[in-house]
């Protein structure tokens, strides 16, 4: 669809479809000649004009527009049997079909009707219509067009004489436009209708398939040719790879479509609900041209249409609020979309007032979905995630227009069906952005080809975060358990681990402690699958799995390798389910413990603070965990501060505090730390490792000594509770001085994180 | 069409066959019940292959046996039944027909149409749709 570059899309299928309605036309009208008055027929030719007249209305063509009405109101008469026809309404009816395609073609050629004038033939239609007869031949439109080259059947035309396509070419219809328009390459340039054919969806998609075995043999054809020793074959083989690659790529390209489809929609979506919430919306769209497949587009025009109703309706501020913040009262909603790593990615940027992560937080709290020693452990990025939890909704007031609570959830749930992703940015007081990333099509997809227990498995890559390798020892080391569930260290931050030997109940072949972890996430949720070796990276053809198989809730589908063999696509969203308990899940939200539905006071952190020795930290002390490289501390006199979201904390060292003594030779590179903060003063508690979060086991005894407050069994240990008010001070002493004190919860932490 | 089963006949309606294969490798299902003897490759095609032995309570076939695979059409699907040996096609007269005895475990005899007593032995005829299903 070269030729449509520059065209109005819209335009374009417009010709597109008129061409075909002409032709059509004309077919019915040599049928009407011989069969004069057949209700039939003209109701078929009425619908045509109808239907021209209509788009052409709405795409404000006034001439082609005057013309067809009257043609139509003929048309109505004769159908409905008002009027009769006589060779000279046949005339008529002739002379404006002519002049419609004259229109188009003008239409075509620049996108205007251009000076193609109606008036003489709507008088003729008028004429017509009042039942007289008109001047059978009326020189004027006679002359003019003279240099129509579109043979349009007469009475004269042999009955059997097929309808004669029209060749348009657009300049010679158009006697008014200047000679040096057909010195443009009319070669070049095919006509709409010519340039297009319409192909049936069902068509393309048994095509689609056809290439996926194409692509499966080919496939198999290189493996088998990769270690032979035939030159020919391999030579072969390569250009069969070459040619099946690039087969594959234009048959997807049969189903792509423009976003711009969807995009079409969108101005008026803005202007309206603009006009609504009484805000003034600029909206830019880049890259319209991106293109996806069909069956994606329509996926994503309800998600889409929602993140955009959203972004004017709570994204962007009324015209006072963004003057008073110094802001153009006209807000900007971008669009973006483009190719990224064999995705699509479309962005909904508004320049608006960003969303306050404290008030996620505390909405979330509010709601009940998470306590607030859960909010307070996790990232700014981690709370906008929040409102992608079904039931949030962070609309203050409900409007009519969206904010009716169900809305980011139903519209992340969309997104993850087509095996896409949502991430949502923010900057308060800048703007919001969403970014949805999908995949190109769904019947080839990239996947990570693994083995466990013998058997080889396939892992869409979209769910795929990274791999971890972990060889016997560190193996040993790094995988703890959690109250029976293993979990892994992941750069501070626990990741449970789900074997996918106990998943599937199968038996692992792997003996020698090595642990492959392919870090998945599922709705949000961050797992890692314990397989046993990887073996590729793939490019597999999705094949659908019986009933019965898919209902087991542990594979997506089926696909064959290129040794020939099946494989199944483990479905990651279903083992997620079915491996995760709820308080798994739960906990993995937030990151930092393993199960969170317990109450927070019973929640302790432990901290191993060297020789040997650990400490629990109430959880509700804990504002974050962090790890700073050595270099990052400074020293302000005698004491060690680090710099820590603009704001300098002192910095205590458990070891020293509690006199452990140094526990290693040298300092590690990095210190992990814990921060604790109350309004805007914070310290960073610096511990050898972080063990654990854990329900309090045992009771606490008094057995105590200097900075501790007691101990707490933990897992049949012994662990030291730290006197957490007696460290503060020891690092910050004017700490309590205008706050209140531990223990009045760690809400009082929250406000800070709002200046983040 | 006719296949052998733990030394006795079976047979199918050759109309819902759709051939008759030597064995392929099969991917196993884990999770799936025993019956599932996992999936193939027919020519670009994933088949589900059912264990026809487990399925009529047979004992199982020993290991690293041949067996052959009759693919059929039950209800919209395309699966494999792994079995013995394939037989040849014969043809059968109603009035050879019988309904399957009542001393069969019912369990067994739930699948099956009923016998055609040929000459030499008896074929018993396979529901299909319920042999699958189950």
């Amino acid at each position: 669809m070269e030729d449509l570059e520059g065209l109005d899309e819209i335009v374009g299928e417009f010709l597109v479809e008129s061409h075909e309605n002409l032709d059509q036309l004309d077919r019915d009208l040599v049928e009407l000649e011989r069969a004069p008055g057949s209700r039939e027929l003209l109701g078929s030719i009425f619908r045509t004009i109808h239907t021209i007249k209509g788009t052409s209305g709405f795409l404000a063509f006034s001439q082609l527009e005057a013309i067809t009405h009257v043609g139509e109101n003929l048309l109505a008469k004769l159908r409905d049997g008002h009027l009769t026809m006589t060779p000279g309404t046949t005339d008529v009816l002739l002379a404006m079909v002519d002049r419609v395609r004259d229109l188009l073609a003008a239409i075509e050629a620049d996108g205007t009707e251009g000076k193609v004038e109606v008036a003489d033939v709507v008088q003729r239609v008028s004429e017509a219509l009042e039942g007289r007869e008109s001047s059978p031949a009326q020189p004027a439109a006679s002359v003019e067009e003279a240099a129509d080259p579109v043979v349009v059947p007469t009475a004269e035309v042999p009955e059997d004489l097929p309808v004669v396509v029209p060749e348009v070419t657009p300049v010679a219809v158009l006697p008014d436009v200047p000679a040096e328009v057909p010195a443009e390459a009319p070669a070049e340039r095919r006509s709409v209708a010519d340039a297009s054919i319409r192909v049936d969806v069902d068509l393309l998609d048994s095509l689609m398939r056809q290439v996926g075995e194409l692509v499966l043999t080919r496939n198999q054809i290189v493996r088998q040719t990769g270690h032979g020793e035939d030159l020919e074959l391999t030579r072969s083989a390569q250009r069969l790879d070459q040619i099946a690659t690039e087969l594959q790529e234009g048959v997807m390209k049969t189903r792509m479509q423009p976003i711009d489809h969807l995009w079409a929609k969108l101005p008026r979506v803005v202007r309206d609900l603009g006009a609504a919430c009484g805000k003034q919306v600029e909206l830019v769209m880049v890259g319209r041209e991106t293109e996806l497949d069909r069956s994606l587009l329509e996926s994503v025009k309800d998600p889409l249409t929602h993140l955009v109703r959203n972004a004017v309706d709570h994204g962007l501020e009324s015209p006072e609020r963004r003057t008073a913040a110094g802001k153009p009262t006209e807000g900007r909603l971008t669009l973006r979309a483009y190719h990224q790593s064999g995705q699509v990615v479309v962005e909904v940027c508004d320049d608006g007032g960003g969303i306050d992560a404290a008030a996620v937080a505390a909405k979330a709290v509010d709601k009940g979905l998470r306590t607030a020693a859960q909010v307070a452990l996790m990232s700014q990025a981690e709370l906008l995630q929040l409102i992608f939890t079904p039931g949030f909704s962070t609309a203050a007031a409900v409007t009519n227009v969206s904010g009716r609570g169900v809305g980011m959830d139903v519209v992340k749930t969309n997104i993850e069906a087509i095996g896409g992703t949502i991430e949502i940015e923010s900057v308060l007081g800048r703007g919001t952005t969403c970014r949805l990333r999908i995949p190109l099509t769904l019947a080839i997809v990239p996947a990570l080809v693994v083995e466990c227990a013998g058997d080889t498995y396939a892992i869409g890559q979209v769910s795929l975060l990274e791999l971890v390798a972990l060889d016997a020892e560190r193996a040993a080391r790094a995988i703890e358990d959690v109250n029976g569930v293993p979990v892994h260290r992941l750069r501070g931050v626990l990741l449970p681990l789900v074997r996918l030997t106990d998943v599937l109940g199968v038996e692992s072949t792997r003996d020698d402690g090595h642990v492959l972890i392919a870090v998945l996430q599922s709705e949000g949720r961050r797992f890692g699958l314990v397989i046993d070796r990887v073996l590729s990276t793939e490019d597999v053809v999705v094949k659908p799995l019986s009933a019965r198989i898919k209902q087991l809730g542990a594979y997506s589908g089926a696909t064959i390798l290129g040794d020939g063999r099946v494989a199944l696509i483990l479905d990651v969203q279903g083992i997620a389910r079915r491996a995760l308990s709820s308080e798994t899940v739960e906990g993995e939200l937030d990151r930092h413990d393993a199960e969170s539905t317990r109450s927070e006071q019973e929640r302790w952190l432990v901290a191993g603070i060297g020789g040997g020795r650990r400490v629990a930290l109430p959880l509700e002390v804990v504002t974050r965990l962090e790890t700073f490289p050595r270099d990052a501390i400074e020293l302000v006199g005698h004491r060690e501060v680090v710099q820590y979201r603009g704001e300098v904390l002192p910095l205590l060292r458990l070891d020293h505090h509690l006199s452990v003594g140094s526990w290693r030779d040298s300092e590690p590179e990095n210190l992990v730390v814990v921060i604790y903060q109350s309004g805007d003063r914070g310290v960073a508690i610096v511990v050898e490792e972080i063990v654990d979060i854990v329900d309090e086991a045992g009771r606490q005894s008094d057995i105590s000594d200097r900075g501790l407050t007691g101990s707490v069994r933990i897992r049949d240990r012994v662990v030291e509770v730290l006197d957490v008010r007696d460290a503060v001070l020891a690092a910050d002493p004017g700490f309590y001085d205008d706050i209140a004190p531990v223990g009045a919860g760690s809400w009082d932490a929250v406000p800070a994180l709002e200046a983040m | 069409m006719t296949f052998t089963l733990d030394e006795r006949l079976y047979g199918v309606r050759v109309e819902s066959v759709q051939e008759v294969l030597r064995g392929l490798p099969r991917a196993r299902v884990p999770l799936a019940p025993p019956t599932m003897a996992g999936l193939i490759n027919l020519r670009g095609q994933v088949l589900s292959a059912v264990d026809l032995r487990l399925q009529l309570g047979l004992p199982a076939a020993a290991p690293g046996r041949d067996h052959m695979l009759v693919v059929i059409r039950v209800a919209g699907e395309t699966l494999a039944l792994v079995v013995d040996s394939i037989g040849s096609v014969v043809d059968v007269d109603v009035d050879q027909f019988e309904p399957p005895p009542d001393t069969l475990d019912p369990a067994f005899r739930e699948l099956l149409l009923g016998a055609y007593k040929l000459d030499s032995t008896l074929l018993l005829a396979l529901d299909v749709d319920r042999a699958v299903a189950a």
